[in-house]
């Protein structure tokens, strides 16, 4: 066989979770070295740039609220422009944090904890970047608390029926849950770093964040079913969430969007675009923050596993929607279709279609997924392809019933300084977070090691194969 | 610090192995105020504490009844009782479009549950305990496991219950104070 001296094979490999057989301390240094360190200066050039993206972000929420969404590109047919395409982009991205942190768990991947509380923090700061959106789409900002079911002087109550609105409470509990479960995990963490700080400043935030944790095994208990039921009710949760995005276009009775499709194929998508962005951010993260024994190749080659599997799926709800399109002889659902792949935006559709179905099939080879550069490189283009796949979903609008009033949406600057600057606002908080909270969970990589099992070496005198069972599987 | 007594004995081991064996030993014993520190959760320690199952599950379970209760009575008295408007010639009642609020109300109220019940049982936050006076307990958030085991305890006495930490293997052991 191939596989036999593949220390990465899934079946037959013996590669440990963590590399270089460290001890727990080992572990405690090697993830808090980037909090304690006192300068980086690459660091703080990632962290201005970022600051200033935030800063044109600012300014054109700024522009937004002074003059109206005029400034926006969106004209009559296109009512739903960019905002709501960065909404679900960044939506999506915001689904791998809890996929890997909640259905992993659920399921004993235990390679998870290498990576989980990085993309739980990427999760939260996409959601924040998604919430931003409708928020500032709504046009008349100082009623934006419409949205929300709050009794008031005039005696009206939002829709319900409304997909809308089902959104704001799936988006809302989405970016609760995920933040709860996020804290709940960072607890013990900052308790370490509470019991490591030198400076009494820093002492006395960490023991507030700490909540005066102290490791006790009574505390634990409840503490892992606590984190376990969060699994369990955030698996069908980070379903539902993408599933509810996806009704915000299929409840609409318009032809391209009007589909039973939607739910499973934008979870998929969600997944998709959310492990790619893992990827593009710890590729870099892992080498800069020399990481790399913890985050390795087998890590990353699962992330890039999980990206062949949903982008199949992707391309094959592409590939379904024309089938039915042609399939149900409704000829607006063709047109639909037939103006996606060769109408006005046909160049968005072919971005969309080489970035998200041929991009992920690279995986199949064994030699690209291991092949860091090449994963970092193709993550980007999931990232591209993913944006385009909102827009052109989105873009479907610009051909409606009418064709008089039929008419191209072209972005305008303000357009694209608000996407930027959302890139701004993500890469900010997600800086400020690598310098200040422990981007890996120690408290859970300590707990696969192979000897943080309290039976570890009792039966290593008569079955040595036993350890290293342990070592491979953690 | 003005006056001070002995809260209880703090012993620490090195290895789970040793913490799992030590509080075995405890337990049968017959320790009812002691506890165990450990960096991470080591596997099977609640059992070899004697430990009951958690309650949080009953917490959760509760918040999600609360939850998707008021979801559906919300969407119901204000589209139904309150605010009824006539919606793409649905009746007023149209159950199956309350499903997701009422599904999203409970799922975040049974987190609700699950954190807040979580904190509340394990008392947190709780910010001073005598055990943080013990400059070497530092090490339980790093690679130390701990026992500790209160004077309160019937079965505690000081000489005897040192001389048993030191039997089980206890690399460490000291008298950790409190303010009287």
């Amino acid at each position: 066989m191939v596989a036999k001296n593949d220390a990465l094979d899934p079946l037959a490999g013996r590669a440990p979770l963590v590399l270089d057989n460290p001890s727990f301390k080992d572990i405690t240094d090697a993830v808090l070295a980037p909090t304690e360190r006192s300068s980086y200066r690459g660091w703080w050039v990632g962290f201005l740039v970022a600051v200033m993206f935030l800063g044109v972000l600012l300014v054109s929420i700024a522009w937004l609220f002074w003059e109206g969404t005029g400034i926006w590109g969106i004209n009559n047919p296109v009512g739903w422009g960019w905002a709501i395409v960065n909404f679900v982009f960044w939506v999506g991205i915001g689904h791998a944090g809890t996929l890997i942190s909640a259905v992993l768990f659920l399921f004993r991947q235990k390679w998870r904890t290498s990576i989980n509380r990085f993309s739980e923090a990427m999760t939260i700061f996409a959601v924040i970047c998604a919430l931003i959106f409708p928020g500032i789409h709504v046009g008349r900002v100082w009623a934006v608390y419409w949205m929300f079911p709050v009794p008031n002087q005039m005696g009206t109550w939002p829709n319900f029926m409304s997909p809308l609105l089902w959104d704001v409470f799936a988006v809302s509990t989405y970016f609760t849950v995920s933040l709860m479960f996020w804290y709940v995990g960072l607890i013990p963490d900052f308790a370490t770093m509470r019991d490591r700080a030198l400076t009494k400043g820093r002492r006395l935030a960490y023991a507030i964040f700490a909540l005066g944790w102290r490791g006790s095994m009574r505390h634990w208990l409840n503490y892992e079913k606590a984190y376990l039921l969060l699994a369990a009710i955030a698996t069908p949760l980070v379903l539902s969430v993408h599933s509810v995005v996806s009704f915000d276009f299929a409840v609409a009775t318009l032809p391209g969007w009007h589909t039973t499709i939607f739910p499973p194929y934008f979870v998929a998508g969600a997944i998709f675009s959310g492990f790619a962005m893992v990827l593009t951010l710890a590729i870099p993260a892992r080498k800069i923050f020399k990481l790399e024994h913890i985050i390795h190749e087998k890590h990353l080659e699962n992330m890039a596993k999980v990206i062949l599997l949903t982008g199949s799926l992707v391309g094959y709800a592409y590939a379904m929607e024309f089938f039915v399109a042609w399939y149900s002889g409704n000829p607006y659902e063709q047109f639909t279709f037939v103006n996606r792949a060769f109408g006005d935006y046909a160049w968005a559709y072919w971005i969309m279609v080489s970035c998200n179905v041929i991009t992920p099939q690279f995986f199949w080879f064994k030699k690209l997924r291991r092949n860091v550069t090449v994963l970092f490189i193709l993550s980007i283009f999931v990232n591209i392809g993913m944006w385009f796949e909102r827009f052109v979903i989105t873009m479907s609008l610009h051909a409606d019933f009418l064709p008089s009033s039929w008419d191209y949406f072209t972005p305008t600057f303000w357009d694209i300084s608000t996407l930027l600057g959302s890139f701004g606002l993500f890469f900010t908080l997600f800086f400020l977070f690598v310098r200040w909270v422990p981007m890996i969970a120690m408290a859970e990589i300590k707990a696969v090691l192979p000897q943080a099992d309290p039976h570890y070496d009792e039966h290593h005198a008569t079955t040595p194969d036993k350890t290293e069972e342990a070592v491979a599987h953690g | 610090m003005a006056e001070t007594k002995d809260w209880g004995m703090l012993a620490e081991f090195d290895t789970p192995k040793d913490i799992y064996h030590a509080c075995e030993a405890i337990r049968d014993e017959g320790f009812k105020h002691w506890d165990a520190h450990t960096p991470f959760p080591v596997h099977g320690l609640e059992g070899a504490m004697g430990l009951r199952p958690s309650k949080v599950p009953w917490i959760a379970l509760a918040g999600m009844i609360f939850g998707a209760t008021v979801g559906f009575t919300l969407q119901w008295w204000s589209m139904a009782v309150e605010y009824p408007g006539i919606i793409a010639g649905k009746p007023f009642f149209s159950w199956p479009a309350f499903v997701p609020v009422t599904f999203e109300l409970g799922v975040l109220f049974a987190s609700f549950g699950t954190v807040f019940g979580m904190l509340a049982i394990n008392k947190l936050p709780t910010f001073h305990h005598p055990l943080f006076n013990s400059e070497r307990f530092k090490g339980h958030s790093d690679d130390k496991f701990y026992v500790s085991i209160e004077s309160r305890d019937p079965l505690f006495d000081k000489k005897k219950t040192k001389k048993m930490l030191k039997q089980l293997g206890a690399t460490h052991i000291e008298v950790v104070a409190e303010e009287a």
